[in-house]
């Protein structure tokens, strides 16, 4: 486990030393300021009432979290599709895995530092953001920090994936899978969506199947839901099919049976991964 | 061999194979070195070297064969913190200093805490990077990146160092402090693995060697028996017709150079007889001398009959 934990400590310390985590936290800080100020002209405008404030707030916080949503996404996928491939490439790992160190200990080290990475930059990005929102409308969404966590979810998510193929795939190629992943699954929840508005179970299986082999959207609809206050909730509800594939909304929590596949599909990756990355002839 | 046998050496390999697909890298390696010797691994680019120390330090999977390392079987992970390797080719991370490359392989090798700073000095010292220990690795050149490889091969004390082409990227002084590296760890009781193309820099520092041709072994022996196993003669001979020339094949394999004629393979007893058939065909001799044999010599014959 020591050694699992001097890894990723030493991931942890890469992202800072190449500037990764200055240059997130400056464009994060600019992006966090830009937004509040604008969230703080909303009650300024002309003839605007205090629930439309709130109705218009609670959806661009949706956006905004989206947003953050996607830079988590992408960020993880381009710093974790190189991780283990560059290593290899490079000569690094020839010169660490002689040590006393599992090829396992090396793997979960690096997915621990980059999980780490994923869950600090969601909490602390979302807190401000949340905070700067708060400041200039009086809007909470009704669970931030569960929102939070969700999206921090779907970083880990991709990046497990993005993980497992740089086990055997070049940086590049392996990023580029991963990310088209991504918005085949964003695709396939919108899908879903409107296969369920108009009950086609084509659609719907479709749908359900991107959700469960690639989980990034499902999570993202976890997060949504935290994000919407009640009465967008029964106003959306009340739309019916008119709000059939707004990615930007969940009518429900993801049930307990969707997490405890996400749990499973997480392991079975990094499980994967481990017996990929073990076979590999460096 | 038994592996309780193969406790008593650093390195023993019974029919180690690696194929990659249709690639035959190793095939069917034997070998033993032993504690506390030098030992040279040498062959032609491609032969199969790298591969081989790849297996041994448990970086690619063998696809036949068995082989152990300080008694236990490749790959174990406890007697990697006896092993110390430079790659042949490989980089560090150029974002850290080299003393905390130093300090990580310490860490990793399971070194106690309180032990990796005279380690550390002691690594910087051996490979003369003392001056350097504090600057970013990506600054170093190609020498010096070789140089911290070594330091990082010698942390710890290791029973067994593995060295890849050590001196590939290092200048004359370079290869000098490598050979004389070598030999203190040999009188502390290392023993040195050296993969190596260079002939010079094996013929210097080793105990015993292995050549190495398409994946396997094609001779071995310590250096006299690796060069005394074929002897040379030069005779500088003039009046002998072409017939005569072809008449002395069964002297040894003859190369004819003109006046010069070299005889590999011949006793020494034989040389009078040789000669005295030269005089019988008309021949005037004014030299013969033996060959001194180079391990260059030596080494491009093996190779030779290899292929016939």
């Amino acid at each position: 486990m020591s050694r699992v934990l001097t890894i990723a400590r030493l991931t942890v310390l890469e992202a800072s030393r190449r500037k990764l985590l200055l240059a997130l936290a400056v464009l994060t800080v600019v992006v966090i300021v830009l937004t509040s100020w604008g969230f703080s002209r909303l009650p300024t405008m002309k003839d605007v009432t205090p629930a439309e404030v709130r109705l218009a707030a609670s959806q661009l916080t949706i956006l905004v979290a989206f947003m953050f949503s996607g830079v988590l996404a992408l960020g993880s996928t381009l710093v974790a599709a190189p991780s283990i491939a560059s290593d290899i490439e490079s000569g690094i790992a020839l010169a660490i895995l002689p040590r006393p160190i599992r090829r396992s200990e090396l793997l979960m080290g690096k997915w621990l530092g980059l999980a780490v990475l994923v869950a600090v930059y969601a909490a602390l990005s979302g807190l401000l953001e949340m905070f700067g929102i708060w400041l200039g409308t009086s809007y909470l969404p009704p669970n931030p920090v569960a929102a939070l966590a969700f999206v921090a979810a779907e970083g880990i998510v991709l990046m497990s994936l993005a993980l497992l193929l740089s086990t055997r795939l070049a940086p590049m190629t392996g990023g580029v899978i991963a990310l088209v992943l991504f918005f085949v699954a964003w695709i396939g929840g919108i899908a879903l969506a409107i296969g369920q508005a108009f009950a086609n179970d084509t659609i719907i299986n479709i749908g359900v199947g991107s959700r469960l082999l690639i989980p990034t959207d499902g999570l993202w609809h976890g997060a949504i839901f935290y994000l919407e206050p009640s009465e967008v909730l029964a106003a959306a509800r009340a739309a019916g099919r008119a709000r059939a594939g707004n990615p930007f909304f969940a009518e429900s929590p993801l049930p307990f049976a969707y997490l405890a596949w996400v749990a499973a599909w997480l392991l079975a990756v990094l499980g994967l991964a481990n017996w990929s990355f073990a076979r590999r002839d460096l | 061999m038994e592996a309780a046998d193969a406790a008593s050496l650093a390195v023993h390999t019974q029919d180690l194979a690696k194929r990659y697909g249709k690639t035959v890298a190793l095939s069917g390696l034997t070998m033993s070195v032993r504690r506390a010797e030098v030992f040279g691994f040498l062959g032609p680019n491609g032969a199969g070297k790298t591969t081989a120390v790849k297996l041994l330090v448990g970086l690619a999977l063998p696809t036949a064969g068995e082989g152990w390392v300080l008694g236990a079987p490749i790959g174990d992970l406890s007697t990697r913190r006896h092993l110390g390797y430079l790659p042949e080719l490989f980089r560090y991370q150029g974002w850290m200093k080299a003393r905390e490359v130093l300090g990580l392989h310490c860490e990793l090798s399971g070194m106690a805490r309180s032990e990796w700073q005279k380690e550390i000095a002691i690594a910087l010292d051996l490979v003369g990077l003392t001056d350097r220990a504090d600057d970013k690795v990506e600054g170093f050149s190609k020498g010096m990146q070789q140089r911290l490889g070594l330091g990082v091969a010698l942390l710890g004390r290791p029973e067994l160092v593995l060295l890849d082409e050590p001196t590939s990227a290092l200048d004359p002084v370079g290869r000098h402090d490598v050979r004389e590296i070598i030999r203190q760890l040999k009188a502390r009781g290392t023993a040195v693995f050296l993969n190596s193309h260079l002939l010079s820099e094996v013929e210097q520092v080793c105990d015993r060697l292995a050549v190495v041709d398409h994946g396997r072994v094609i001779a071995t022996g310590t250096m006299a028996q690796i060069l005394g196993q074929d002897g040379a003669v030069r005779v500088r001979v003039t009046g002998l017709s072409p017939v005569s020339r072809a008449g002395l094949q069964g002297y040894g394999n003859l190369e004819d150079e003109g006046e010069w004629l070299t005889f590999r393979g011949l006793a020494a007893e034989r040389v009078p007889d040789l000669v005295g058939e030269i005089v019988r065909q008309g021949g005037r001799v004014y030299a013969v001398e033996p060959r001194h044999e180079t391990l260059e010599d030596r080494f491009l014959q093996l190779l030779k009959d290899q292929q016939a």
